[in-house]
Order: C-alpha cells, then sequence, then structure tokens
C-alpha cells in the first residue's frame, strides 16, 4: 500500500514535468541506419563548415585553427573556404580572445571559440562565466550572448596533469551555461549544430582520444539541416537489470561493459547523456525505475561530480524504486599522473564498470545456475 | 521599454578584416614584419670582414655571437654602429656595445600631464608663444557645450550627495560617489558622439547623465524597482543603457570586447591580467578603441605606489605600441579636448589611443568604506576644496560671463529637488515581479525554474509573513 501511494506521489513531479514514461523513447531513436563511417573530426569539421555557410554571423576564433587547420584538424579547410574575417588565428592568450569573442556574442556574432584543451579554458573562465553565462540575466534580457566555446576535455593519453582535467561538473553548475558532452559521430554534428544555432551560450565538450574515431551514421544524419535536441539524453543499449550512464569517452567503455556483463546474464541500459546541462532527469529516472539499479560513469573527479548529480536526482524522484545503492565509478581523487600504468590505474575502464554492475546487482559470481 | 541592441558587425569585421589584411601580407614568413624583403629570411652573405655592405646591415644565418665579426677591428664603431643592425623577426635593431638596462623612469623625468586650465579657472597661455601651441592650448568648445559641461558636473556633484546620503539613512543598500572625478565622465562624454557605445568601470556615471538618462531611471535602478531596467537583479550604481550605448556595470573587468568595436572604456583596474590582453589585441588588431584611464590614487585603500612602480598608467600604452597621453582629469576643457582628439585619432587612423587622466578620490570607494582609515583627513579636504574640477571649470565659465551665482544655486536647489522626488517616487514603486528572478537565466525558462517559481508561489501563500508584502507574486 505504501509503494503505491509513493510511486502515485513520486508520479506526480514526472508528470508535472509532462514527460510520460514511453515519451523518452523517441529521444532514442537510432538513426543510424547504416549509410556511411564518418569519424567524430569529419562530424565536427562537417558541423561547422555547414553552420558558417547558413548563418553569416557565425565565426571561429582560437589558437591555430586557421593557417594550421586546427590543432586536432577539426577546422581543416574552413580558412581557405570562408577566408580570414570569420576564421581567426588568434594570438595565445585565452582571456584575450575569449573576451573578444563574448564582445562580439553581444554585438550579434556568432562566436565558436576553441580552446585547444579545457585546461587552457582555465584562463578565460572569468569570460565564460561572468561576461559569457551570467550576461542575459544580469542585462535583465538585453544582451544575449550567442556563443559556443568548444575543445578537447577530459583526458588525453600521457598528457598530465594540466592536460586532463574533465570541467563537465565545473560548467554544470553554473545557471546559464548550456553543457553538451557528444560520444559518437552523430552526436558531434546534431549536438554541434544545435549548440550553434542557440541563443545561450554553450560549453562543447570534445574528447581527443573519440576525434579519430569512426561511426556509421544514416543519411538524415548526413543531411545540412539535421540538429539533436539540447538536454535529451540517449538510450544507446536498452536493458533491464541495471541502468548505466556515461558521457563522451565513457559511452564506448560502457557499451563494452554492457557486452561483457550480457555474457553473464545481466542485462545493462546504458543511457548517453548528451547533454550535462540540462541533464535529462526524466530519461535517467524513467530508466532507472525500469530496471532499479544505477552505476553512474565519469572520467572526471568524484566529488561533486556529474555521477553525484544525477545520484541526487534519483534520490529525490525515484527513491522508493531504487533495488540498491547507487554505483558512483569516476576517475581518481589525485591530479592525472603522467606514467602510462599509473593514468590507466587513475581513471576508469571497463572492468571498474562491469564489477560496479555487478555490485548493483548483489552479485560477484555469474548467474550459472541461478535461473 | 524595449531596447533596441546595436550591431556593430561592420566594426567588429572592419576591425578583424584590418587586422587579418595587414596579417596576411607578412605571412609569407619574413622575419621582418615591416619591410618587404624578397629574400627567404636567413641568407648567408659573402664573409666580408672588415667593409660593411652598402645596405649597412648584415644577415646570419645562426644566431651564435661566433658569427659575428664585425668587431674584430679596433676602429672606433660608435658612430658607425647605429647604421649597423640585426634583423630578428620583429624588425631591425640596431645595436650597441654599451651594457645598458634601460632605467625606469624618476620622479624627474615623468611623462607630462596635458592641461588647459590652471587651478584658477584661468586658460594657460604658453609661456613659448609661438602660434601652434598657443592655438593647442585655446579650448575649442561652444559656450553651449561648456555650459552643458558644467551643468551636468553639478547635477552629478548634487546626485552623488542625496544618493549617499539616502544609502546612509538606510533607504538604499549601497551607493558609490564620483566625488572628485566630475569632469571625467561629463566632458569625455561630451568629447565623443552619442553613437560611441561606452564600456565603463562604475564611476562613471557622468557619461550617463551627459546623454540623457533621467534621475529617475538613476533612481529607480538604486532602488530595484519594476520600472529597473535591470529588472532588480543588481546592485545599485550598476547602470546600464542600451538606447543611450552605456554598457551595464559590471563589477570585473570584460576588456577585450572594446577590441572588436569602436568604443570608449573606463577603467581603474590596470593590473588585471585583461588590461594587458586587452591592450595587446586592440595595438596588434588595429582597432578604434579609446582607452581611458582614470588614475585616482587609489584602489579602495591600496595607494598607487602599491600597484605599480612605472610611470603610472601612460608608459604601459606605449609599451603596448598604442599612442597615449598623460592629461589633467580635473580640467574638464584638458579632458575635453584630449578625449575629442583621441577619438578621432582612432576613428581616422584606425588604431587605438590611451588617456591617462590623473585625478584624485575624493570620496570613500563607495559606502561600505571608510577612507579615513588609511588617508589623512587633510589630504582629503586639500582636494576637495582647493582642486575641486566643478569649481574650477566653473570659475573659467564664470569668467567668461557665461555663468553666475543665481544660476548656480537655482540649479542646485532644482536639483536637489528633483532628486528627493525621484527617490520618493522610485521608493514607493513597486518591486519587481516574483517571476523576473526566473527569467533570463537562459533565452527560454527552462522547466527546473518554472517548477521553483511554482514552489516559491505556493510557499509564499501559505506562508505571507515570511515574506515582504512588497513583492508582487
Amino acid at each position: 500500500m505504501f509503494r503505491i501511494l509513493t510511486q502515485r506521489v513520486l508520479g506526480q513531479s514526472l508528470l508535472q514535468q509532462g514527460i510520460r514514461p514511453g515519451a523518452v523513447a523517441s529521444a532514442s531513436r537510432c538513426f543510424a541506419s547504416a549509410a556511411k563511417d564518418l569519424t567524430v573530426r569529419e562530424a565536427l569539421n562537417s558541423a561547422l563548415n555547414e553552420e558558417m555557410s547558413a548563418d553569416p554571423r557565425v565565426l571561429l576564433m582560437g589558437e591555430e585553427v586557421g593557417e594550421y587547420q586546427g590543432a586536432y584538424k577539426i577546422t581543416k579547410g574552413l580558412l581557405d573556404k570562408y577566408g580570414p574575417d570569420r576564421v581567426l588565428d588568434t594570438p595565445i592568450t585565452e582571456a584575450g580572445f575569449t573576451g573578444i569573442a563574448v564582445g562580439a556574442a553581444y554585438h550579434g556574432l556568432r562566436p565558436v571559440v576553441e580552446f585547444m584543451t579545457f585546461n587552457f579554458a582555465m584562463q578565460a573562465i572569468d569570460h565564460i562565466i561572468n561576461s559569457a553565462a551570467k550576461t542575459y540575466y544580469m542585462s535583465a534580457g538585453q544582451i544575449s550572448v550567442p556563443i559556443v566555446f568548444r575543445g578537447p576535455n577530459g583526458a588525453a593519453a600521457g598528457v598530465g596533469a594540466q592536460h586532463s582535467q574533465c570541467y563537465a561538473s565545473w560548467y554544470a553548475s553554473c545557471p546559464g551555461l548550456k553543457v553538451l558532452a557528444p560520444y559518437s559521430s552523430e552526436d558531434a554534428r546534431g549536438l554541434l549544430k544545435a549548440a550553434i544555432r542557440d541563443p545561450d551560450p554553450v560549453v562543447f565538450l570534445e574528447n581527443e582520444l573519440l576525434y579519430g574515431e569512426a561511426f556509421p551514421v544514416s543519411a538524415e544524419v548526413l543531411d545540412s539541416n539535421f540538429a539533436l535536441p539540447i538536454g535529451k539524453a540517449k538510450i544507446e543499449r536498452e536493458g533491464k537489470d541495471v541502468t548505466i550512464t556515461a558521457f563522451s569517452k565513457m559511452v564506448g567503455f560502457a557499451l563494452k561493459a554492457a557486452e561483457i556483463l550480457d555474457k553473464e546474464g545481466i542485462s545493462a541500459e546504458v543511457i548517453n547523456l548528451r547533454s550535462i546541462r540540462p541533464l535529462d532527469r526524466a530519461a535517467i529516472n524513467a530508466s532507472v525505475r525500469k530496471t532499479n539499479r544505477l552505476v553512474t560513469v565519469e572520467e572526471g573527479f568524484p566529488q561533486h561530480g556529474v555521477g553525484a548529480e544525477i545520484c541526487t536526482s534519483v534520490v529525490e524522484e525515484s527513491f522508493g524504486y531504487l533495488d540498491a545503492p547507487v554505483e558512483r565509478i569516476a576517475g581518481a581523487d589525485v591530479p592525472m599522473p603522467y606514467a602510462a600504468n599509473l593514468e590507466r590505474l587513475a581513471l576508469p575502464q571497463v572492468e571498474d564498470i562491469v564489477r560496479a554492475a555487478k555490485r548493483a546487482c548483489y552479485r560477484s559470481v555469474p548467474m550459472a545456475a541461478a535461473v | 521599454m524595449a531596447f533596441r541592441v546595436i550591431t556593430m558587425k561592420s566594426g567588429a569585421m572592419m576591425a578583424t578584416a584590418r587586422y587579418l589584411t595587414r596579417r596576411n601580407m607578412t605571412h609569407g614568413g619574413s622575419c621582418c614584419g615591416n619591410h618587404h624583403h624578397h629574400h627567404p629570411p636567413f641568407e648567408r652573405k659573402k664573409q666580408q670582414s672588415c667593409s660593411r655592405s652598402l645596405s649597412g646591415f648584415w644577415r646570419f644565418n645562426s644566431t651564435k655571437a661566433s658569427a659575428v665579426d664585425v668587431y674584430s677591428s679596433d676602429e672606433d664603431v660608435t658612430n658607425t654602429n647605429h647604421h649597423q643592425g640585426l634583423d630578428f623577426p620583429g624588425g631591425h635593431v640596431s645595436y650597441t656595445h654599451s651594457l645598458n638596462f634601460i632605467s625606469k623612469s624618476s620622479t624627474q623625468n615623468r611623462v607630462p600631464c596635458y592641461r588647459v586650465l590652471d587651478d584658477n579657472g584661468v586658460v594657460i597661455r604658453s609661456s613659448s608663444g609661438d602660434l601652434e601651441s598657443q592655438l593647442q592650448q585655446q579650448p575649442l568648445i561652444s559656450q553651449q557645450t561648456a555650459l552643458k559641461i558644467y551643468r551636468e558636473m553639478v547635477r552629478l556633484q548634487v546626485m552623488d550627495t542625496i544618493f549617499y546620503e539616502a544609502q546612509r539613512q538606510g533607504r538604499l543598500s549601497f551607493y558609490l560617489t564620483s566625488t572628485g572625478e566630475e569632469a571625467i565622465s561629463v566632458a569625455s562624454a561630451a568629447a565623443l558622439s552619442s553613437d560611441d557605445v561606452v564600456m565603463p568601470q562604475y564611476r562613471e556615471p557622468g557619461v550617463l547623465l551627459w546623454r540623457g538618462f533621467s534621475l529617475r531611471e538613476f533612481a529607480d535602478q538604486c532602488f530595484g524597482n519594476k520600472d529597473d531596467y535591470g529588472k532588480g537583479r543588481q546592485m545599485p550604481i550598476h547602470y546600464g543603457s542600451n538606447k543611450l550605448n552605456y554598457f551595464t556595470v559590471s563589477s570585473p573587468l570584460a576588456f577585450e570586447e572594446a577590441c572588436m568595436t569602436q568604443l570608449l572604456l573606463c577603467l581603474n583596474s590596470y593590473l588585471q591580467g585583461d588590461f594587458h590582453a586587452g591592450l595587446n589585441f586592440a595595438a596588434v588588431t588595429e582597432s578604434p578603441v579609446v582607452f581611458v584611464c582614470r588614475n585616482n590614487g587609489w584602489a579602495i585603500s591600496t595607494n598607487v605606489s602599491e600597484q605599480f612602480r612605472s610611470d603610472g598608467i601612460v608608459v604601459k600604452g606605449q609599451a603596448y605600441g598604442i599612442d597615449s597621453i598623460r592629461v589633467d582629469g580635473n580640467d574638464a576643457l584638458a579632458v575635453y579636448n584630449s578625449i575629442r582628439a583621441a577619438r578621432q585619432m582612432a576613428v581616422n587612423q584606425g588604431k587605438p589611443v590611451l588617456v591617462e587622466f590623473l585625478t584624485y578620490r575624493v570620496g570613500h570607494h563607495s559606502t561600505s568604506d571608510d577612507s579615513t582609515k588609511y588617508r589623512p583627513m587633510d589630504e582629503i579636504e586639500h582636494w576637495k576644496v582647493t582642486r575641486n574640477p566643478v569649481s574650477r571649470f566653473r570659475k573659467w565659465v564664470e569668467g567668461n560671463g557665461w555663468w553666475n551665482e543665481d544660476e548656480e544655486s537655482e540649479l542646485r536647489s532644482a536639483t536637489r529637488k528633483q532628486l528627493l522626488q525621484a527617490i520618493q517616487a522610485a521608493e514607493r514603486t513597486e518591486k519587481p515581479f516574483l517571476e523576473e528572478m526566473f527569467t533570463d537565466v537562459y533565452d527560454e525558462t527552462p522547466s527546473n525554474l518554472r517548477e521553483q517559481q511554482e514552489q516559491l508561489r505556493e510557499i509564499i501563500k501559505r506562508h505571507p509573513k515570511d515574506y515582504p508584502s512588497d513583492i508582487p507574486v
């Protein structure tokens, strides 16, 4: 009886948000009807190209984005195509060029600022937060800031502590910002296009190691009008025993973990968050209400991380549905070490996710004869 | 209450286009930015031990000291040295034998300060007597403009006094005066056009007064009522006006926006990293910006001697390759002339200009400060009485027969009355609606904020005595 009451009470808040349990399925509609393979790099490049072509106010700024074709070649060919008025190589001052870009956005342009990594964006954090994120509010709606900050985030391979931090949770705690984290090429294209078209400042967290990875994409994804909605997660893999949330590179790890778990009789549902702010709480909660178990996965530091917020959201909205404590997988609580063996230990690996899922399922031995 | 956002696309693009055209010109990889050479950068010239080449400089394909053997002879080379030089990236430099460090400026050789009026409000006649410098000293200002400047300086003084008192009475939470610096903001605004976008720090409401912001609009912002253009979201004195091309005051400095368009930037925080990036960028991109620095001697309680050891700010402009000038900020005519000239240079020559106004912050930093704690009372009095920019300009205006005591007292009492009325009206006006707390975080209010707004309404309805009654729900 109590459980039915709690279900009714808890169900109210989801309904108030206008989300019916079935509606989240639309966000997970699979666009990959396997037309061709596209790398994340190509996806980002084509998205930038198309948005610059469609809207003359869009411009690119950053170190090495022009002549050098981009530090990671994401902006390849764009200087040649659009000229130095729209693709600007900047001096090495993040504070400087971020400030300029924000000012340009104040005046109606739509800059896309590339940070060589988001570690360097810390040099410009005052402009990102105080000048960009808060300005629409502080100016009472008079000055909008349609700017995109993009670049690699999180760990790469052997780049040490000052080049490996994940900033998802820092930026996602700020009202006024939107924070996106693509995983696949479809995500990269759709979310970057949406970010450029969005009137609010968007932090777009890419991943260096994913740039070269190829994903199959459908014709729909390749269309120049394609865009993904901001604030909607994607169910990458459906399951019924445990929900695993992840973003960026960890989605790939979660999917591999799900394969391993599947062989052991645990059906894991993998959610690709896509949007860290706004977080798709409805999708996460709907999934947990189905599976009753949750594992959150992220690369960044554990304290005050994305997983902490997801856990709280589920505890607030779906406490009665949890059959086990929420498991939180995150990077080690240390500055990233350089040595390859230590780096591997400092980052979540597939095995960690598998073990966590099993803990959530109260099992650490294969369920051989149980069924 | 709608404001148009002024698009400065053409300005931004102009600035960037100019920057990039120049950049493309030097892209060939030449080491010499300013010369167009056809030789590749480091080409070995034939060994010529004692004779000098006709062009007067050597190029080396190595930067090792041993490659240089120009000094193998004993002859006195000091006279011919300045013809000798080296090409490095950045241009040609002549070299010297003497190991001399450029000394920092001493108190003897500081950059001089431009002024037109002396302390008694009399135009200083140039002692050199030549026509050019005489003409330079002539105030190029009409009676109408001069009187408007004077009136707004007086109104600013009165406004500061009344609002300050209102804060002391507990009617305002905070206020910040421009006492002692009235000439800077008003006369600068007079020298600009109304289209010039001004990015203020926080001690420049004189610009708004000049451009027509009403006393009631100032009061509305200070009281944060529903007529405040900022919807009650900011502390007092954080004025902004799209219509008047005056950027909303924000406490952290947002510098570099200046570089993309033509604007006047008032600043006092020249130690922020932004300052350096901003000046540098403006110089490199050749942006038509006028940077204005109110060097008023104090950064809250930190005296300038603890802020920097350079000769003020004017030399920093020079360091970044920007034409700079130091001006007596308490001399309204000097302010007017210099900003007018600076603006012309910026617009016509497409480059940044830096103007340092020397002045003194007579008032406390703000109502949260008591400056008698860190500086002597008689110093404050001295600047308040003897070096007062308003009375100094008054002497000149009266000296021309354009003003008198009656008009003075009439202006002051009329302004005072208007201010008291504005304050009363602003105080009585309703505060902004509750929903304004939740709007404008994003372009579209997200669902979590709509939810929170509903929840807050419910709570206020249930516990009305816990909430102020003057907030319309």
